[in-house]
């Protein structure tokens, strides 16, 4: 009786989200989109930035709208992971943590081998961080990768533990330097977290890219270790 | 039989195999009985995810998903069912 | 095509919400919405022109040449970093719950 309430439930969200899909002048169909009317046009054409030079505007409009015009939507973002990563500590960290004993002997061409492939993604990461106003990727997916490339180190050895005060300590000091950096841009211009110099970007990006790597290696870390018995 | 082959609209069709297999990919993930398969089928979604963003011309957000969905997601819930495991075999 | 899959994702997850009770499970279904809501986002900014192009573009040619809309790309992006987190916490909390009632069933914990 349950499961018959839910699936009628459910069916008929999903016919009235198609319902409402259809003829409705305020929501296009699909692929015929006029977002040029709207205020990604002003994205696009880098008018909500102000008349900006061409060094200013990154070629990825994506990231410029995640850094530069939408920025402080990022630091929320940020605080977001930021407490989630808290959040997980809460739960499961312990006093005097050691590694959770998995009976799992990785073999020579196993540990050999993830740490050859630990300095490509490591390497990966950093280069997609760095190149993320010309390229596809970002902060967020360069930070992610940094923080795989930690994971796979913690399955080619079973008792490896990374210094996870390290990666606490430039969690917390990228994501006081993202206020940092916007107070700089109310100081000079007027507005938080104000693009009036290229490096303002690349700074921003790293600190993203650091703040995010450090945030998933500690739950990481917090889910492979137990209380020392 | 190039022309033969632009006139068919690959993406178009594509875009049909990328949807149907993201529906039953999705319907195996919450039927599998093991939570293990589940995972692993919550994996393959979320790369096949991948491809449906690349087709909608959305290269950053693919390789988000690529490396946050498909990779790290997966590794959590790989590691939350380890941890169980180990603690029945400690308990028998 | 992928606008109607991605509202039965949406289906799919929000009836797996509903029905399940074991915890994995339930966290398994708040995936597949989540996969599904971004695909939807996404869906909203497409245009389905030959000429629309992915939006990476330098500031020369922006005046002549048609991109896609770049802003639900940016949410959704957001969106997927902010859903390791949801999953993570999620996660953690099925860990101390199977500490404490030693299974992962619902039903199961409301007996003791």
């Amino acid at each position: 009786m349950k499961k018959i309430l839910a699936f009628i439930f459910a069916i008929t969200l999903g016919v009235m989200i198609i319902l409402s899909l259809s003829n409705n002048e305020l929501f296009t169909d699909f692929g015929d989109t006029n977002h040029y009317d709207g205020i990604s046009s002003g994205y696009i054409t880098s008018e909500v930035g102000g008349d900006e030079e061409p060094a200013l505007v990154p070629v990825n409009i994506v990231t410029g709208i995640l850094v530069d015009y939408r920025g402080f939507d990022t630091l929320g973002e940020v605080t977001v992971l930021f407490v989630s990563s808290i959040g997980v500590a809460l739960l499961l960290g312990v006093a005097s943590p050691k590694r959770i004993n998995l009976n799992f002997k990785p073999n020579f061409m196993l540990s050999v081998g993830s740490r050859a492939l630990f300095g490509v993604m490591f390497l990966t990461g950093i280069y997609i961080v760095l190149h993320a106003k010309t390229s596809p990727g970002g902060s967020f997916p360069g930070g992610a990768m940094i923080a795989s490339s930690i994971l796979i180190l913690y399955l080619s050895n079973d008792t490896f533990r990374t210094d996870v005060s390290k990666f606490k300590l430039g969690k917390s000091l990228a994501a006081s330097g993202f206020v940092l950096v916007g107070l700089i841009g109310l100081l000079f211009t007027g507005e938080f977290l104000a693009n009036f110099h290229p490096f303002i970007m690349d700074t921003i990006l790293v600190l993203i890219a650091i703040d995010v790597a450090g945030g998933i290696v500690g739950i990481i870390d917090n889910f492979l270790t137990e209380e020392r018995v | 039989m190039s022309e033969f082959l632009a006139s068919l609209e690959f993406i178009n069709y594509i875009e049909m195999v990328v949807s149907v297999l993201l529906v039953v990919l999705a319907i195996f993930t919450l039927t599998m009985k093991s939570l293990i398969k589940s995972v692993l089928f919550l994996s393959s979604l979320s790369m096949l995810s991948v491809v449906s963003f690349v087709l909608l011309k959305a290269p950053d957000v693919a390789i988000t998903e690529a490396v946050i969905g498909s990779g790290l997601v997966t590794t959590l819930f790989v590691f939350t069912l380890l941890y169980v495991h180990q603690k029945e075999r400690d308990v028998s | 095509m992928l606008l109607y899959a991605s509202v039965l994702l949406i289906v799919i997850g929000l009836y797996g919400l509903l029905t399940n009770r074991n915890v994995i499970k339930i966290i398994l279904s708040l995936n597949v919405l989540e996969i599904g809501l971004n695909i939807f986002i996404i869906t909203v900014g497409f245009l389905d022109l030959e000429e629309a192009i992915a939006p990476i573009i330098t500031l020369q040619q922006r005046a002549s040449v048609i991109v896609v809309d770049p802003l639900p790309q940016a949410l959704v992006l957001t969106a997927i970093v902010i859903g390791v987190g949801t999953t993570a916490i999620g996660l953690s909390l099925a860990k101390k719950m199977y500490d404490k009632y030693h299974t992962f069933n619902l039903d199961e914990m409301g007996e003791e």
